[in-house]
């Protein structure tokens, strides 16, 4: 029941929970289950939204592309450490799917080691990104040069918001489990912020061909 | 027993933990409701204000001038002042009553019980997502009291006016920015929001209540919350865009060449002001929805519950709700037939729009059926429930003349759409949340409201709200256009003045029965007479409870839902209604 991520976080793993409660149609699928299958629903919504975000700013970005005249949009030359920071951004979600395999085979240890490798690899991402833009400003590349840019900033903005939700979600979950408070209830944590960061990992690549494909 | 998962939040005992950061979702429901009252009472006030000046532009009042030193000098409104609270009224009604009263308010409250839950499944969302939408209404009110005052781009915000800064006129500096910021904030509310709402409905329901058994409260609820989750995310991007253009001089919206109040603006260039209005009106139209979805539910309900029979079709209204929902989102060109698109794009729009009225229509059809051989009970949550349909159906018809591009080139910028969307968004909307007020007050303060004052404030504010807007379809028809601030000295509108008149007074008499209804609500929260459990015969699950209900709704003992929501005069069985705990006299099949 309430159980749920943001309960977690607050006070700590929730009581034990009794059956008989939650469920509906699933004919009353008790206790935790339900607590986490809520878990999991307000996560996939709250991917729908930002899919709308995201998807209000591309039909945007499609239609100010379209309607400009040569002197208007101006592809920006968009520095090659994108690259990287995309090779890391892809390399914390492989790590964090080792450490949540690692967990299953019940290695803690390696659990820590990967959860806190990715969540390295998350914060050297956000610490790409703010290079990247510090490039482009020495190339005398603002947000209001031209659309291009614009998007461009705007783009990078909206996605790295994400992504410290994201790495705040790691820190937590490596923090719990630092402590060695890793039960049950955390699992869901786990897999929440798991699926969040790999959502935001595809995000990241969908920008990357927008960038380079249309930009 | 307490179940454990209640054990999230035990029934707090400091005031500030159980009153103002509360995480239980009955004391939430109350804050947004009352959130709602007090934003409703400005909207109302600039209203009146706006009403006074269209038929007394000259005269001065010595208040105005105090409160407005710049924009009423004199005591005597400027056109600019006028404009800012036309933006003013339409944006806090629009976003701060009818998007959060019905479903924020009674959705909160009603919605955990309805469906046998403890509470909703994420309660420090919840509180978060109240405190945020607070916080967006004293942004937005902050913008009163800045230099420059309210802004004046109307409740669409259209670009280049929105976005061009201060040299467009008064408002257009801090107090546009700081709309924009509320309605960012607003719209993050509205999130987390819509987030708890689909995963409690989703995952929260209580044995036995599968999805075909739920209220059909409980259906508007979903719909609006995903509508609310996919229109507002795209309302904040589009917020972004237009606070970059504003700010940081980027040009999404603002087109070169403009050339505003004899300065030339040479720092934009390239953007669309159009590419707005389809950001914007992609959320706009589905808001129409989530303002009036959950009074057809709140209707639904009560018209089933006072004429003692089921709803008539239970599963055709549920899929009418989601078309409705579905639907909502392919109709927004309809709000752009001004904007010289293509006449291919506006017929397609056109003929989508045509659609709603099929589920819409099915809908009236149902609530009539439901009527129908009824042993119908005038209560006064009835009689805004019939209300309700009355101003829906008046509402929905104009509509259908908007819907034609043909017609709505001559009808767009005039009275006609102001009368269309008050009777359907607004006034239908109104009355939904009175209903609902009149319905579940006893089940939120466990009390009952007056049944006398209730019925005369409902047949004067039916008859006063008809003697508002019927007229402005009129002006409208004769070529009176919206949004001007003084049309007393124009020719051809001269004959419509006292029609305008009319109108005028009708707002001051509605307004002023509006007293009737604070003086019911305030005496019987306080005074009035102790109201039982399930003082309607209802059958849904939180009549099951008593009024109020305690912290964990159900006293720790789980309900297990039997059948559907609906089951009054079964034949065979004692009582002419059985509650969705209680078996069914005869297998029902279900």
């Amino acid at each position: 029941m309430s159980a749920s991520l943001t309960h977690d976080i607050l006070h700590g793993p929730p009581p034990p929970i009794d059956t008989g409660w939650g469920g509906g149609d699933h004919g009353g699928a008790a206790g935790r289950g339900a607590s986490r299958a809520a878990s999991f629903t307000g996560l996939f919504v709250l991917l729908a939204a930002s899919t709308m975000a995201f998807a209000a700013f591309t039909s945007a970005f499609v239609v100010r592309r379209g309607l400009s005249d040569m002197d208007d949009w101006v592809s920006v030359h968009y520095p090659p450490i994108l690259f990287l920071n995309t090779a890391i951004l892809l390399a914390s979600s492989f790590v964090l799917d080792l450490s949540r395999r690692a967990l299953k085979a019940g290695d803690r240890s390696k659990f820590n080691f990967c959860w806190s490798a990715a969540t390295a690899l998350g914060v050297l991402f956000l610490a790409g990104q703010a290079a990247a833009w510090y490039q482009l400003k020495q190339t005398g590349v603002f947000i209001a040069t031209n659309p291009a840019s614009s998007f461009f900033y705007v783009f990078t903005a909206a996605h790295a918001f994400h992504l410290i939700g994201g790495v705040a979600a790691l820190v937590y979950v490596d923090v719990q489990a630092l402590r060695l408070r890793l039960g049950p209830a955390k699992r869901t944590a786990i897999d929440v912020t798991a699926i969040f960061w790999h959502f935001l990992d595809g995000l990241w690549l969908f920008l990357m061909v927008l960038f380079y494909v249309w930009g | 027993m307490s179940s454990p998962a209640h054990a999230a939040h035990h029934a707090p005992h400091s005031f500030i933990r159980k009153y103002v950061f509360s995480l239980d979702h009955k004391v939430i429901g109350i804050q947004y409701y009352l959130l709602g009252l007090f934003s409703v009472l400005i909207g109302m006030s600039l209203s009146l204000l706006m009403r006074f000046h269209m038929v007394n532009p000259n005269v001065s009042v010595a208040w105005l001038g105090k409160l407005w030193p710049t924009a009423a000098a004199g005591g005597v409104m400027t056109p600019e002042l006028y404009l800012s609270l036309m933006t003013m009224h339409g944006t806090i009604m629009v976003f701060f009553v009818l998007t959060t009263v019905p479903q924020s308010g009674f959705g909160n409250f009603i919605l955990p019980i309805q469906i046998g839950a403890e509470d909703m499944a994420f309660p420090v969302l919840n509180m978060m997502s109240f405190w945020t939408t607070f916080l967006a209404l004293v942004v937005m009110v902050a913008a009163f009291f800045v230099q420059g005052g309210a802004p004046l781009a109307g409740w669409t915000a259209y670009p280049p006016l929105s976005g061009a800064g201060p040299l467009t006129g008064p408002g257009e500096g801090l107090g546009q920015t700081l709309w924009i910021v509320s309605i960012a904030i607003f719209c993050g509310a509205s999130l987390m929001g819509a987030i708890n709402f689909i995963a409690t409905i989703v995952d929260l329901r209580c044995k036995g209540m599968s999805l075909m058994r739920m209220p059909l409260t409980c259906w508007t609820w979903l719909v609006t919350a995903i509508l609310g989750l996919l229109g507002f995310a795209v309302l904040l991007a589009a917020g972004v865009l237009l606070i970059l253009d504003r700010q940081a001089g980027t040009s999404f919206f603002l087109p070169a060449g403009m050339l505003i109040n004899d300065h030339i603006i040479a720092n934009h260039k390239g953007g669309s002001p159009l590419l707005w209005q389809h950001l914007f009106w992609f959320f706009g139209h589905p808001e129409v929805y989530i303002a009036i979805l959950p009074g057809m539910g709140v209707a639904s309900q009560l018209l089933s519950t006072f004429s003692r029979k089921p709803v008539f079709g239970y599963k055709a209204m549920v899929y009418a709700i989601l078309s409705i929902g579905f639907l909502g989102f392919l109709v927004w060109g309809h709000h752009m037939f001004m904007s010289g698109m293509n006449p291919y794009s506006a017929m397609a729009f056109a003929t989508l729009t045509m659609c709603i009225g099929v589920p819409s229509a099915i809908k009236t059809f149902n609530w009539i059926g439901t009527l129908w051989g009824g042993k119908i009970h005038f209560t006064t949550a009835m009689l805004f429930a019939l209300g309700f349909v009355s101003l829906f159906v008046t509402g929905g018809v104009s509509g259908i003349f908007l819907g034609q591009p043909a017609l709505d080139l001559y009808f767009h910028d005039t009275y006609f759409v102001v009368g269309h969307f008050h009777m359907i968004m607004g006034v239908a909307a109104i009355f939904g949340m009175f209903a609902g007020t009149f319905f579940w007050f006893p089940k939120m303060f466990g009390r009952m409201m007056n049944e006398t004052l209730g019925k005369i404030h409902f047949y004067l504010t039916f008859i006063g709200v008809y003697c508002i807007f019927t007229p402005m379809h009129m002006v409208g028809i004769a070529g009176n256009p919206r949004r001007y601030a003084d049309f007393t000295n124009v020719e051809y509108l001269a004959k419509l003045i006292p029609v305008h008149q009319f109108m005028t007074h009708a707002a001051y008499f509605t307004a002023a029965v509006q007293l009737i209804f604070l003086v019911n609500l305030a005496w019987s929260w306080r005074k009035g007479p102790k109201a039982p459990a399930n003082p309607w015969n209802c059958t849904t699950l939180e009549w099951t409870v008593p009024s109020p209900p305690p912290h964990d709704n159900f006293n720790g003992v789980h309900p297990v839902v039997l059948h559907g929501a609906y089951e009054y005069s079964v034949p065979g069985a004692p009582r002419d209604f059985i509650m969705q705990t209680e078996p069914l006299p005869v297998p029902s099949g279900d």
